[in-house]
């Protein structure tokens, strides 16, 4: 009984509550926090004292990696990869999407329930195929060679998040337009597109930061260290300079920013997409 | 019409999307064509397709050069019935799936039931503890690789607070290294949980807890009896993705114990055992022939799932909507 009106009355400022969520972004920031720190120290300084903070502060490592052309190189090539792969696939997305949630034809269904099955086909299981695919095709070793296959990956929660997201466009809207004589591509684009940006804006973050961090399929498909996205760049970089410890950090800390700036810049709507995806 | 591909279109495609004319009018039908054929196409091409090519590579002992010859049939499957490196992959699985459930779901549902109440930095809190999830796999093996190396940052603060006792080998120890790579994921999915139950409270109406609450029920009755069981849906949704996600499991083992353990031995998935096969051993075959297992497997588990746990979620949602 006490405790009951206590947690009542307490809503706004429990400090147990506090205290809690303060232990949880601890734990979670607590590694990231020491990737980042780590990068300022030295080796002789980490090897004394793993834990401690940097005693002086050192800027080379950090510097080191800001003017050596690899971690440049391959922030370009992860920026191209993201930006074709998140645009591809909100194109592609969007207009099946449309098809999907506004016309009523046989084997609807149908395509619904494939893109549906194809969130259970990772790229895991068709990765070697894939392989064999690309180097057919004479991708191997280009960025066109990831981005085509991270497209069609990312097609069906794109379509999944997508469809109901078009079907609550009020009917009357397509109506109005019809009695305006606006065909229905028209109404698709001059009505559909604008009403739907934040969908699309949610569908793009995600297959961009999905793009941004993929790794198994550069694995593949890129072996040349001049294709390589940042995944594969801060693995390389590891193990060429595993007892620079130092410099991993700084390479590590480093390629992590742009996600996470994204991130945090766009965080409500990935979290909208995602409850919305849920819900649908 | 374009929904008929060269190769692969006979066997998932969709019924092609041409009704009987007093449906709908060619015009309308050239739309459908042209918006969803380029989607369908390229799914199609790049997923349909390789997942098929693997089930025919898994029947060749092929070691990835030209096309493949020596057709074996069903042997490599009966390898795998004996082949205990992939048994004890299969069971790390198991060991990640069912783990991931029982400590990441408490978890994040008692701090998503902590956090779901008026406090002030909700919403910084939010994107902090989503901050695991956003990083690369690459960067947080990298990171966890380091801090937990013997001579790393973890032993490093246990020894200087006089805890030498727990100092450990944290990635070569084989008999603990479930338990590494169980915390590093947690670490890294928990906040993902947290989002969506939070997310999935803020659908709850508030009227529900004022009106139990007037009614004298404490706190953790509201909570248990009210947002629990309204949440169903959105844990049973988590726990999808989670089972999924932990059968998958790749980057993660394969950087850390790959790259700087050099054995995968106490933490080998099936996906990483299928790599280690096919693109490092050079067994082509074989490996498709575990990645067809693995596929096999997961849609098994997917199926189960959905027939019996999600089912009244998701009624409807795969009949194409309304």
């Amino acid at each position: 009984m006490a405790t009951a009106t206590h947690a009542q009355r307490a809503q706004r400022g429990n400090p147990v509550v506090y205290v809690a969520a303060l232990a949880l972004i601890g734990v979670m920031l607590g590694p990231v926090v020491y990737i980042i720190i780590g990068g300022f120290r030295t080796n002789s300084q980490i090897t004394t004292d793993p834990a401690g903070l940097p005693d002086p502060w050192q800027f080379g490592n950090y510097i080191d990696v800001l003017t050596g052309d690899t971690f440049w190189l391959q922030v370009t090539n992860s920026t191209i990869a993201a930006v074709v792969t998140t645009a591809g696939v909100v194109t592609l997305g969007v207009m099946a999407s449309y098809v999907l949630a506004r016309y009523h034809f046989r084997g609807r269904g149908a395509m619904y329930a494939l893109f549906a099955a194809g969130l259970m086909f990772p790229p895991t299981v068709a990765i070697t195929p894939l392989y064999v695919l690309i180097k057919n095709l004479g991708l191997v070793n280009t960025l066109p060679g990831i981005i085509l296959p991270q497209i069609a990956f990312t097609l069906p929660t794109t379509v999944i998040i997508l469809v109901p997201f078009l079907q609550a466009i009020p009917k009357e809207l397509e109506e109005a337009a019809a009695i305006d004589r606006c065909s229905r591509l028209g109404f698709f684009w001059r009505m559909v597109l604008p009403l739907s940006v934040p969908g699309l804006i949610t569908v793009g973050i995600l297959a961009f930061v999905n793009s941004w961090n993929s790794y198994l399929l550069p694995l593949f498909i890129l072996n040349d260290q001049e294709s390589f996205t940042l995944p594969l760049g801060v693995q390389a970089f590891a193990s060429q300079y595993s007892v620079d410890t130092a410099k991993v950090l700084a390479f590590t800390s480093l390629s992590m920013i742009p996600a996470l700036v994204f991130f945090s810049l766009f965080e409500r709507r990935i979290v909208g997409g995602l409850t919305g995806a849920v819900k649908g | 019409m374009s929904t008929r591909v060269r190769d692969g279109g006979g066997v998932a495609a969709p019924p092609p999307a041409r009704p009987r004319r007093r449906g709908i009018g060619w015009a309308q039908r050239l739309e459908i064509a042209a918006l969803s054929g380029p989607a369908i196409l390229m799914f199609l091409g790049f997923v349909i397709t390789p997942v098929i090519l693997a089930g025919y590579y898994g029947f060749y002992r092929w070691k990835g050069f030209g096309p493949p010859t020596n057709f074996v049939g069903l042997d490599n499957y009966v390898t795998i019935l004996q082949d205990e490196l992939f048994h004890e992959a299969l069971w790390h699985n198991a060991q990640i799936v069912v783990l991931s459930l029982v400590l990441q779901g408490p978890i994040a549902l008692a701090f998503a039931l902590l956090l779901n109440q008026k406090i002030r930095g909700q919403s910084i809190i939010r994107v902090l503890i989503f901050v695991p999830y956003v990083i690369s796999e690459v960067i947080v093996g990298t990171a966890w690789a380091l801090l937990l190396q013997s001579e790393g940052a973890v032993n490093g603060v246990l020894r200087s607070i006089g805890l030498e006792g727990l100092v450990e080998d944290w990635l070569a120890n084989p008999s603990i290294a479930i338990w590494t790579l169980m915390l590093i994921l947690t670490w890294k999915y928990v906040g993902f949980a947290v989002i969506l139950f939070l997310a999935g409270m803020q659908n709850i109406p508030e009227e529900l807890s004022e009106a139990a609450a007037m009614d004298g029920a404490s706190y953790w009755q509201t909570q248990w009896r009210i947002t629990l069981p309204l949440l169903g849906p959105t844990i049973r949704i988590w726990g999808f993705l989670s089972v999924i996600g932990a059968l998958q499991l790749f980057d993660l083992v394969y950087i850390i114990w790959g790259q700087y353990v050099a054995s995968t031995a106490g933490t080998s998935t099936m996906a990483t055992y299928m790599v280690s096969e096919g693109r490092n051993a050079g067994n082509y075959g074989y490996g498709n022939a575990v990645a067809v297992v693995l596929f096999i497997i997961s849609m098994i588990i997917a199926l189960v799932y959905q027939r019996f746990v999600l089912r009244r979620d998701t009624q409807g949602a795969l009949t194409g909507g309304r």
